[in-house]
């Protein structure tokens, strides 16, 4: 019943904006929450791994440009099917190419996954640390290899050229933010699923205690790995549609600091023991972000998540559904019946006592 | 490929890998010895740098000289900065998550900021010897380099030395391994790390200065000595002070040589491919723990 | 004779220059009731670190029901059954005393049964686990609204939970009043009657003596007594260990 109620509210809130959106006739609503919504994403990916498990993924951005750029590759080869394919496969590619946009999702999600695999197989049996610094490690190599990958467009970077008009809704930009939607719908679910499951138990266990969760039969190495290639694999997806949204792209923008940062700071300033904590952060300071930009300037912008984020670490660990759950906890049940307060963080997997 | 070419590309790796051993010695005591996770430690650095940079312009003072004199100021900031670290994480006995979360947090801030006060554009210092070349025969030795290179391995030298004889040194070493033992022979151990966590970021500002005159600084190039930094201490196995010079000259040359022969775009994946190799195949270090 | 559940052969482990674990045989029958005791800092938690694969012996190997466990990770060890309390307890802090037991009973009991055990089965197990220690009224609380003696109760209830052949109990009842110990006691001589072969760590004589088989004494890394508890007790050695010669 709880999950039904879930997918039913997404949806309709999810609906009820765009049906808003569309209704004001401003492209910009789009663009502004396209932006919004991938950072639903990649907070709720992060989330999985930092928040559920413990470990702290530097290299967002890492995952995130491997789905970009695959987008990019596999647009490039579109554009040059006589070029890289002999004669007899051509005609084939020819039928394939160039891939829809669900298709790239899924495609970059797979590359980022293996990649997170990947990276996790190498450094994973390590403490934690050593796991957070060599995601900083591998968003460099990546960012070298690509900006020496003339395929892609190496730095000079690599336009896009994305058809204007998509049958039934009009504008592409509208398809692209229905897209980011149901895949900030998909995280979500994931990350929900996750945490009610015996995986989100498992990674529980890691992050309170990894000795002590060996010594009660967790397969500790194996269950960090499936948290980085979910991870990896997420980002990666919302990685996958952005060449197509920013219609340029080059390495400087695909690495950027921005979404190792956001990454981090989201789920930490929301809160990293639900599902709900990423949502609330990315919600926050996704338009707080846009606002900014705007209005005082995109440095300072940063400025400002990142005060945020020393700030929320230091006075308020457990993030803003950390306070509203010491809120809660005073409150529930004077009778010994659920209140609408318990039953709201029941519903959010709020539960006093639990994880 | 010339010989002349290859041994002037090992001197150059040769001396900025002294360099590189100035900018780690700071790691090697607050994650070798401290067990802190500090990847603020090139935001120090480069703050460094720019108070160089600004003491240079305003009154012309040579900027090692200057970070001598700002010595102080840095070590107090590192007290400060690990009771903030020690009031929010160690005594609550939080995960390392959030102490992670936190210097990353000051890291980016550090790098806005200066963004937001010098902009992207490049600074530079003037200084006497930066035009200065050392030639012998077909060897060059550029003073720019050379200097740095002189004054970094003193200070690791006189770090050795200090940690080694002195009985606070000493207590620092032994802070790591037992505290206990420490509370009993009437040493405060939280005093202890303060200290130590202090002196690691007082040696930010003399790197912050020999950096400065070796290269030309912008905000982001501390994000670049992150995996330098890492990957030479880990390499050079975490507590050992020589060890660190001896991996930091390796790393040094190796990427002298790759960007020598294969070209300076590809210079960033030496460092942070040496981590990546090192951690998963050799984590102890080149000479072990 | 039955046959050897567990046998430790020549495990040494050193920690950089201090040798923690010198040449340490061990051997443990199936059903038998062994205590094992020592001084403080006499190595007894390291080597069931090592038994366990928390740690890793430098020398020497771990063969466990027939086979040598020695290269398996800790979680598989507790796959094979074996299953250990902390001397520590290390509660997983954001879960609730049920939730704590219920992680063996998630993650290992299905080894050892063959199949995973439905929902009904694990909240009763976990209830009926937190009954046998006393800890029915606290099942939803978490670790930090514990008092000490509650959390080595859970510790030794979720050692229990993991459905072992070969339990060690490292020093569960410290802290612990006269009836409570009895109390320990008891539930660990029904549990091994029901086949499960203890190793009982502890400090409290009363309890080593009523509850061993067997009597291992530890010093300073090495074994130096090993048979029927009344004679060990009265070896000179064991003797000059705790009282100093």
């Amino acid at each position: 019943m709880r999950a039904f109620l879930f997918y039913v509210v997404s949806i309709l809130v999810g609906g009820l904006f765009f049906a808003f959106a569309r209704w004001l006739g401003n492209d910009y609503l789009f663009f502004a929450g396209y932006t919004v919504l991938q950072f639903i994403v990649l907070a709720t990916a992060w989330n999985i791994l930092g928040g559920y498990c413990g470990y702290v993924n530097f290299g967002s951005a890492a995952f995130f440009a491997v789905g970009a750029y695959a987008s990019v590759a596999m647009h490039k080869l579109a554009a040059g099917v006589d070029r890289y394919f002999p004669e007899s496969v051509a005609g084939l590619a020819k039928l394939i190419l160039p891939l829809n946009i669900p298709t790239l999702i899924i495609l970059g999600g797979i590359m980022s996954g293996l990649v997170g695999l990947g990276t996790g197989y190498l450094t994973l049996r390590l403490r934690g640390a050593f796991f957070a610094i060599a995601t900083l490690a591998l968003a460099v190599v990546l960012q070298t290899l690509i900006i020496n990958w003339d395929f892609v467009g190496g730095s000079r970077g690599a336009y896009i050229i994305r058809p204007s008009e998509v049958p039934i809704l009009g504008s592409y930009i509208q398809y692209l933010f229905l897209v980011m939607l149901v895949l900030s719908v998909v995280a979500l679910a994931t990350a929900r699923i996750i945490e009610q499951s015996r995986l989100g138990y498992g990674f529980a266990t890691i992050r309170d205690d990894e000795i002590a969760a060996e010594a009660c039969g967790v397969p500790t190495l194996r269950l960090k790995l499936i948290a980085t290639t979910i991870s990896g694999a997420l980002m990666g997806m919302a990685g996958a549609p952005f060449p197509y949204y920013i219609g340029y792209l080059e390495p400087s923008s695909a690495f950027g600091l921005a979404y190792a940062v956001n990454s981090i700071a989201m789920p930490m300033i929301g809160g990293t023991t639900s599902w709900v904590g990423p949502l609330v952060g990315a919600l926050l300071l996704g338009t707080l972000q846009q606002v900014a930009t705007v209005t005082i300037s995109s440095a300072v912008n940063l400025l400002i998540v990142g005060l945020l984020l020393v700030g929320f670490v230091i006075v308020a660990p457990k993030g803003i559904i950390g306070l509203v759950q010491d809120f809660m906890r005073e409150r529930t049940s004077d009778k010994g019946q659920p209140t609408w307060r318990s039953r709201l963080a029941i519903f959010a997997n709020m539960r006093p006592g639990a994880r | 490929m010339s010989i002349e070419l290859l041994i002037n590309a090992i001197i150059a790796g040769l001396l900025i890998g002294g360099f590189y051993a100035a900018v780690t010695v700071g790691v090697s005591i607050s994650f070798g010895i401290l067990d802190i996770v500090n990847i603020a430690h090139p935001a120090f650095i480069i703050l460094g740098s720019y108070i160089a940079y600004i003491v240079n312009q305003t009154f012309g003072l040579d900027p090692i000289l200057t970070a001598i004199l700002v010595l102080p100021a840095f070590y107090a900031l590192g007290a400060a900065v690990y009771q903030v670290y020690y009031a929010s994480f160690e005594k609550r006995g939080q995960d390392a998550l959030r102490g992670l979360a936190f210097f990353f947090g000051l890291l980016f801030v550090t790098e806005v900021m200066l963004i937001l006060v010098f902009g992207v554009d490049y600074r530079y210092v003037q200084a006497a010897y930066i035009e200065y070349t050392w030639h012998i025969g077909f060897m060059d030795l550029p003073f720019r380099m050379v200097i740095p290179c002189v004054m970094s391995l003193l200070m690791v030298g006189l770090l050795q030395l200090y940690l080694s004889r002195t009985f606070t040194g000493r207590a620092i070493m032994a802070v790591s391994q037992d505290q206990l033992a420490l509370q009993l022979m009437a040493a405060d151990p939280i005093k202890i790390k303060r200290i130590a966590f202090a002196i690691s970021i007082a040696t930010a500002s003399l790197a912050g200065a020999l950096l400065i005159v070796i290269q030309p600084v912008e905000p982001s190039v501390g994000r670049e000595y992150i995996g330098r930094v890492f990957a030479i201490c880990v390499l050079g196995g975490l507590q050992s002070l020589p060890g660190t010079v001896i991996a930091a000259m390796l790393l040094g040359v190796v990427e002298s040589l790759t960007a020598t022969f294969s070209g300076p775009s590809w210079a960033p994946a030496v460092s942070f491919s040496f981590l990546l190799l090192t951690l998963a195949f050799r984590p102890a270090g080149l000479l072990g723990r | 004779m039955a046959e050897l559940l567990l046998h430790v052969d020549n495990l040494s482990k050193r920690f950089g220059g201090f040798v923690a674990l010198d040449g340490i045989n061990l051997s443990v029958q199936a059903g038998e009731r062994v205590g094992l005791i020592g001084p403080n800092g006499s190595g007894k938690s390291t080597l069931v670190n090592c038994m366990c694969g928390t740690l890793r012996n430098e020398t020497g190997t771990v063969r466990f029901d027939g086979r040598i466990v020695d290269g398996l990770a800790a979680n598989q060890r507790t796959h094979r059954g074996m299953a250990r309390s902390f001397q520590l307890p290390r509660p997983f802090h954001t879960l609730s005393v049920a939730e704590n037991l219920r992680i063996p009973l998630l993650f290992t009991a299905h080894s050892r049964s063959g199949r995973h055990l439905t929902r009904e089965e694990t909240e009763s197990r976990c209830h009926e686990l937190a009954g046998l220690v006393g800890l029915a009224a606290k099942a939803n609380k978490l670790p930090r609204d514990l008092t000490q003696v509650e959390m080595r109760k859970l510790e030794l209830a979720r050692a229990m939970a993991a459905d072992p052949k070969l339990l060690i109990a490292d020093e569960a009842m410290a802290g612990l009043s006269q009836s409570e110990v009895t109390d320990i006691v008891d539930l660990l001589i029904k549990l091994n009657e029901r086949g499960v072969t203890i190793i009982l760590i502890e400090h409290i004589m009363r309890a080593v003596m009523s509850f061993s088989q067997r009597l291992v004494v530890l010093v300073s890394g090495k074994k130096i007594a090993d048979g029927a508890p009344d004679q060990v007790v009265n070896t000179r050695e064991v003797i000059g260990a705790y009282l100093g010669e």
